[in-house]
């Protein structure tokens, strides 16, 4: 399904300029950066600031009305059918139906994803040990926990191998050690070089990320490493960052 | 029903609550009580039975056992009573869409027999951050600004008690400093909050808290006093390779467990015997760098998994 040749640059997202305009209102203001291949980024930023519309852009799922921006070796703009192709997207809000089983859940997707039965098959077989599912297999999806759902729709997002997955508040609502779990989930598929995108509110999350990124108003404020980050605004966690710059924001949260 | 207890100061009682849907047991024996005044917060994650107890509470569904008062009358005789006295702001967004965001307030005051101006006092600090866009439908609101409207539906009849069920969660964290800062004020007005959420680290703004996971309290106390009988050693470690790190504590054997915070790792210490040197020779021998060890005081959050493993 991947082109090899897609696969030569060590940059998994580009984005120049990204500009989205909702008639006069500038949701995504003119932001740049890039994303390397294996780095878990986060992408923080208040309510309102943009965080949604940029990442829909990203996904392929809404076109730029400025600037330009490649995800996974495509173009955003003009190639949005191979950018979903390869990658993969979870949210808190929408991730696995509850009313199919977890195997049925995992055959649709890779399904969709256009993954030939016997590799479906064998790659299930793996992923329910890895998990601990096996007993789990048969059961209703909406009857699961909601750690163990977040898990398994974590899982499922990277079954078809994205190059880049794009996770949504993946963590919202869950409990401490169910949500440190799901971190681990994420180490796992960095070594496996997959590319990991993520928003959260939980700042201690933003601490796990190799880079981060705070978008205020439509811009992106700042941009590094949660350690750098720290010591650019002179601030113990990334919890007083986040207050420093969100605090500037003037655009009234609508 | 038992008319001296209005005058109590016990705002909420609940007694041996217990809450099945088919075999699945969402609260099991549940017993705590709220003064008047108080921040009571229930802590905990989804699906540990924070809007199950919420809606027992405020006469929106029956418990299969136990009883439960609020403000001085009983969740199921004297629903109507309550009704009139409780303001409540469930967790999913549930006021009208299509009607604008001054109709929606005017709306609630009238159901309540009482009108905008009579409580402005009570919301005017909330409301004048979202009156610039009264004209505006709320199903075009923001987020935060939703919260806002809903929080001053909730208050327009200035209800004794105030069941605000996971406000915060999916909100910025500069909104949820904000939000607690407007329920610190409600309560010098004397209004009870009892608040549900999510995020462990509100759990200090609240007078008292319960600690809830699969539908049982774990704890019930003051945030500080949770905190003071953590009965381990705890540790915060951070060196340069912070992944082998995390697995080579949790290989030691003096750990009992390791979890990682931000940017340190909390570690538990089982022995009293075990210093911090014993530890930093130890990650020396594995070959860390940098490393930094320190006894730090424990968080909501570390004692809310401690409980929560036993």
């Amino acid at each position: 399904m991947n082109n090899t040749t897609q696969h030569t640059t060590n940059k998994v997202i580009i984005a120049e300029n990204l500009t989205k305009k909702f008639g006069n209102f500038t949701a995504v203001d003119n932001i740049s950066f890039e994303v390397e291949r294996g780095e878990i980024f986060g992408f923080l930023g208040a309510n309102g600031a943009g965080k949604t519309t940029a990442m829909r852009m990203l996904c392929g799922l809404s076109i730029p009305t400025g600037g330009t921006g490649e995800v996974a070796g495509y173009d955003i703009g003009t190639q949005t059918e191979l950018v979903k192709k390869n990658i993969g997207y979870m949210s808190q809000k929408f991730s696995l139906y509850d009313d199919l089983k977890v195997w049925e859940n995992i055959e649709l997707f890779a399904g969709i994803y256009g993954m030939k039965d016997k590799e479906i098959k064998t790659k299930t077989d793996e992923l329910m040990s890895v998990l601990n599912f096996e007993s789990e297999r048969n059961k209703l999806v909406g009857s699961l926990p909601l750690g163990f759902k977040q898990k398994l729709a974590f899982s499922v997002s990277i079954f078809h191998n994205p190059q880049v997955v794009f996770l949504d508040e993946p963590t919202g609502g869950v409990d401490p050690i169910t949500r440190r779990q799901f971190w681990e989930l994420i180490y796992d598929a960095t070594s496996r070089g997959i590319t990991i995108f993520v928003t959260t509110h939980y700042m201690d999350e933003a601490e796990y990320c190799d880079r981060v990124s705070i978008m205020v108003d439509g811009r992106i404020e700042a941009l590094d490493s949660p350690k750098n980050l720290k010591k650019q605004f002179d601030a113990k966690n990334m919890d007083e960052v986040f207050q420093q710059l969100a605090r500037k924001a003037k655009r009234v949260d609508s | 029903m038992d008319i001296k207890n209005i005058n109590s100061d016990i705002a909420i009682s609940c007694k041996s609550i217990s809450k099945k849907y088919g075999r699945i047991e969402a609260l099991n024996d549940i017993n705590f009580e709220v003064s008047r005044g108080e921040i009571f917060g229930i802590i905990g994650p989804d699906g540990a039975g924070k809007t199950t107890l919420f809606r027992i509470l405020t006469t929106l569904i029956l418990a299969n056992a136990g009883t439960a008062v609020v403000d001085g009358f009983d969740v199921v005789a004297d629903y109507k009573e309550i009704r009139k006295r409780v303001g409540y702001m469930p967790g999913r967004f549930s006021l009208y869409q299509d009607l604008t965001v001054e109709e929606n307030l005017n709306f609630f005051a009238t159901v309540f027999n009482t009108t905008v101006a009579e409580n402005y006092d009570l919301i005017k600090d909330i409301y004048v951050q979202i009156e610039p866009f009264k004209k505006r439908r709320a199903g075009k609101l923001s987020g935060g600004m939703k919260q806002k409207l809903a929080l001053s539906c909730a208050l327009i009849h200035k209800p004794s008690v105030l069941f605000l069920d996971e406000p915060t969660t999916g909100v910025d964290p500069v909104s949820r400093k904000e939000f607690w800062g407007m329920l610190k004020k409600l309560k010098t007005q004397g209004i009870t909050i009892l608040v549900s959420t999510p995020y462990m680290d509100e759990a200090t703004l609240c007078d008292r808290i319960a600690l809830i996971q699969n539908g049982e309290f774990l704890k019930i106390d003051t945030p500080k006093n949770i905190i003071s009988q953590y009965k381990n050693k705890l540790w915060a470690v951070e060196s340069d390779n912070m992944h082998k790190l995390l697995i080579d504590l949790r290989a030691n054997e003096m750990t009992k467990n390791c979890f990682a915070f931000g940017d340190k790792h909390h570690i538990s210490i089982n022995n009293s015997q075990f210093t911090i040197n014993n530890l930093r020779d130890e990650l020396v021998k594995l070959e860390h760098t940098n490393i930094l060890i320190s006894e730090i005081e424990p968080s909501v959050e570390d004692c809310f998994m401690e409980l929560s493993q036993r």
